[in-house]
């Protein structure tokens, strides 16, 4: 009875209402069993070449993925050197938990291992210009690891260095508010593309000549000044929703600038725009894949690059790629959007009202 | 109050523009050490522009301002030194809601004034203990009702151990039931000895604790007097005036 009454309800309590939940039934029933059926019920699973999945009316063909699950992952990373990638992987993982449960204890320990020792160590295990390692260049990398990287750094680089921005663009110095704002409007003003193809086409010719650096690391560079830019404009919003008095109250007692920012403004601040911030990852997460264009593969160039692979030319081998990079994308994004929806209700309890 | 002990705030002359707007004329004020000051006037007459320019809250243009020995300039320095020895309770609390109200009242003297933890958690306590509130220090300040967040906040300015406590419009905030706890934390105050500047529509506490009343209208001092004589036989029209409307 209840189910009955609550459809009648909600879903049919006029006409204008009816047509639309019998148009959205239609619509499910049409599309969500084609896509299980292409996904997994008419999907090829096994084989090793693509005879397997020429078959009349096959779905996906996963062993596409499989057989190049190497490539999506690590690129053209050496073969004997993929340890170093899983090592680097696995401390970052090591790293990275324990900061996200709340419970877990060392904090600053914590953030401290993530932010200074953990990218020095990942940049020594995956270049390895050391004694006892094989340097690899980074135009052997690919797939996932430079999503990682990019991404990772990105994020990394955007936040403390969009935090700086946004309160010199609050600052009283004009020297400081005039720079901070130069740079946040240049860059938001400049789409990625561009600052891809600045970095690695024509920076090079600005450097004197012999001078050279690293194709990625120009890349990662300029990802990184892209996203701080946004970031900042983030930050401001949540700088300008604390009230005056916060600021009057902290100096009145003596706190300094910096003291009154990083006990008391930054720690409201920052809370208020949890949402804009997790946006602004996600969305930089995504824009990795613009690194394509100057010749960089990510995983989307990757899965685009197999795609040519005379083993495994077919017909639904493209949208099987497409689909398999959407949803590696969809999995980090999402994970990083329910982190932000449980920091944020932690953060709204433990504050109590107010 | 004998004219021998020391100048604790001394103003003079001291003028203050907004553009074009002239929100302080000539104003001149010694206040002496142990003397509580109640500054009167109607809304907008530069009372609490006054009081915010003695910690530095806002910048005057003309005159001086030395409080405790320390003339106040665009000195970063002299203005930290000079707001550490003098507290400051707000009308709207201004407490800070991300911490608890004992974090409220050790974040200043654990970060300013360099003590350690346990012994500004101490402090904390003796004097949320003095506001009567000691149950509520693990509450955040957004569980406390509006009388007991201004009592947290007279707490919090007492931690810093100031010489000299300004308090601007403390109870016009306050639901008139709230209004009787935050006064009686502060005639104890006064009772203790403490140097005090308040702005405030309360001519009752006026009349209790002051020893001087400074009544204010468009940026000048009009009238300075005892409250006795304050309130029997103001010599100012315009004092007249604002008395008959406010008692």
């Amino acid at each position: 009875m209840t189910a009955v009454k609550w459809a009648h309800k909600n879903l049919f309590s006029g006409v204008w209402n009816t047509i639309l939940t019998l148009a959205a039934i239609y619509l499910i029933a049409v599309a969500v069993p084609a896509i299980f059926d292409w996904m997994i019920f008419s999907a090829v699973w096994t084989g090793d070449s693509r005879a397997a999945c020429l078959v009349p009316d096959a779905g996906a063909c996963w062993p596409f993925v499989t057989a190049n699950l190497k490539q999506f992952i690590y690129g053209r990373y050496p073969d004997a050197e993929l340890w170093r990638v899983n090592l680097t992987f696995a401390l970052g993982l090591a790293g990275l938990v324990p900061i996200l449960i709340p419970s877990m204890p060392a904090k600053r320990w914590n953030l401290i291992y993530l932010v200074v020792a953990y990218p020095l160590i990942a940049i020594v295990l995956l270049a390895g210009d050391r004694p006892g390692l094989v340097g690899v260049e980074t135009s052997l990398w690919g797939g996932l690891l430079v999503t990682l990287v990019v991404a990772i750094t990105g994020i990394v680089v955007s936040l403390p260095l969009g935090v700086l921005l946004a309160l010199g663009r609050r600052s009283e110095m004009p020297v400081i508010r005039m720079l901070s704002i130069g740079f946040i409007e240049f860059w938001r003003a400049v789409p990625l593309i561009t600052v891809l193809f600045m970095a690695s086409v024509m920076l090079p010719l600005f450097l004197p000549e012999g001078v050279s650096f690293d194709n990625l690391l120009r890349c990662l560079i300029g990802v990184a000044l892209f996203s701080s830019a946004y970031m900042a404009e983030v930050v401001r919003g949540g700088l300008q929703a604390i009230p005056r008095g916060q600021y009057e109250a902290a100096r009145a007692v003596g706190m300094s600038y910096w003291q009154t920012m990083g006990q008391i403004i930054l720690p409201q601040a920052l809370r208020h725009v949890i949402p804009g911030i997790v946006n602004t990852f996600i969305g930089l997460f995504k824009d990795t894949t613009l690194v394509l264009i100057v010749g960089i593969f990510d995983l989307l160039g990757q899965v685009r690059a197999q795609l040519s692979d005379p083993t495994w030319i077919v017909p639904q081998g493209a949208t099987t790629g497409y689909v398999f990079a959407a949803l590696v994308f969809w999995l980090f994004c999402f994970g990083m959007s329910r982190y932000s929806v449980f920091m944020e209700r932690r953060l709204d309890t433990g504050h109590g009202k107010n | 109050m004998s004219d021998k002990s020391k100048i604790m705030i001394g103003v003079e002359n001291v003028n203050k523009w907004y553009d074009d707007f002239h929100v302080l004329k000539n104003i001149n004020l010694t206040v002496r050490e142990g003397e509580r000051i109640v500054i009167a006037g109607p809304s907008g007459s530069g009372k609490s522009t006054l009081i915010r320019c003695i910690n530095r809250l806002e910048a005057h243009q003309q005159g001086r301002i030395i409080v405790d020995g320390v003339e106040l300039t665009d000195d970063l320095k002299r203005i930290d030194a000079v707001r550490r020895e003098v507290g400051m309770v707000f009308q709207q609390f201004n407490l800070f809601p991300h911490m608890s109200v004992l974090d409220n009242c050790t974040l200043a003297p654990i970060w300013v004034r360099k003590m350690p933890k346990d012994e500004a958690e101490a402090l904390a306590m003796k004097y949320l203990e003095r506001v009567k509130i000691p149950e509520q220090a693990t509450k955040f300040p957004g569980q406390l009702s509006g009388g007991q967040q201004q009592r947290v906040a007279i707490a919090r300015a007492r931690c810093m151990q100031p010489k000299i406590m300004q308090f601007d419009e403390p109870t016009s905030a306050l639901d008139p039931e709230m209004i009787k706890e935050v006064l009686d934390v502060m005639v104890e105050l006064a009772l203790d000895g403490m140097t005090m500047v308040c702005v405030t529509h309360e001519m009752g506490f006026a009349r209790q604790v002051a020893n001087r009343v400074v009544f204010m209208d468009q940026g000048e001092i009009v009238e300075e007097a005892e409250p006795e004589t304050f309130f029997s036989s103001p010599k100012n029209e315009r004092t007249k005036a604002f008395l008959a409307q406010i008692l």
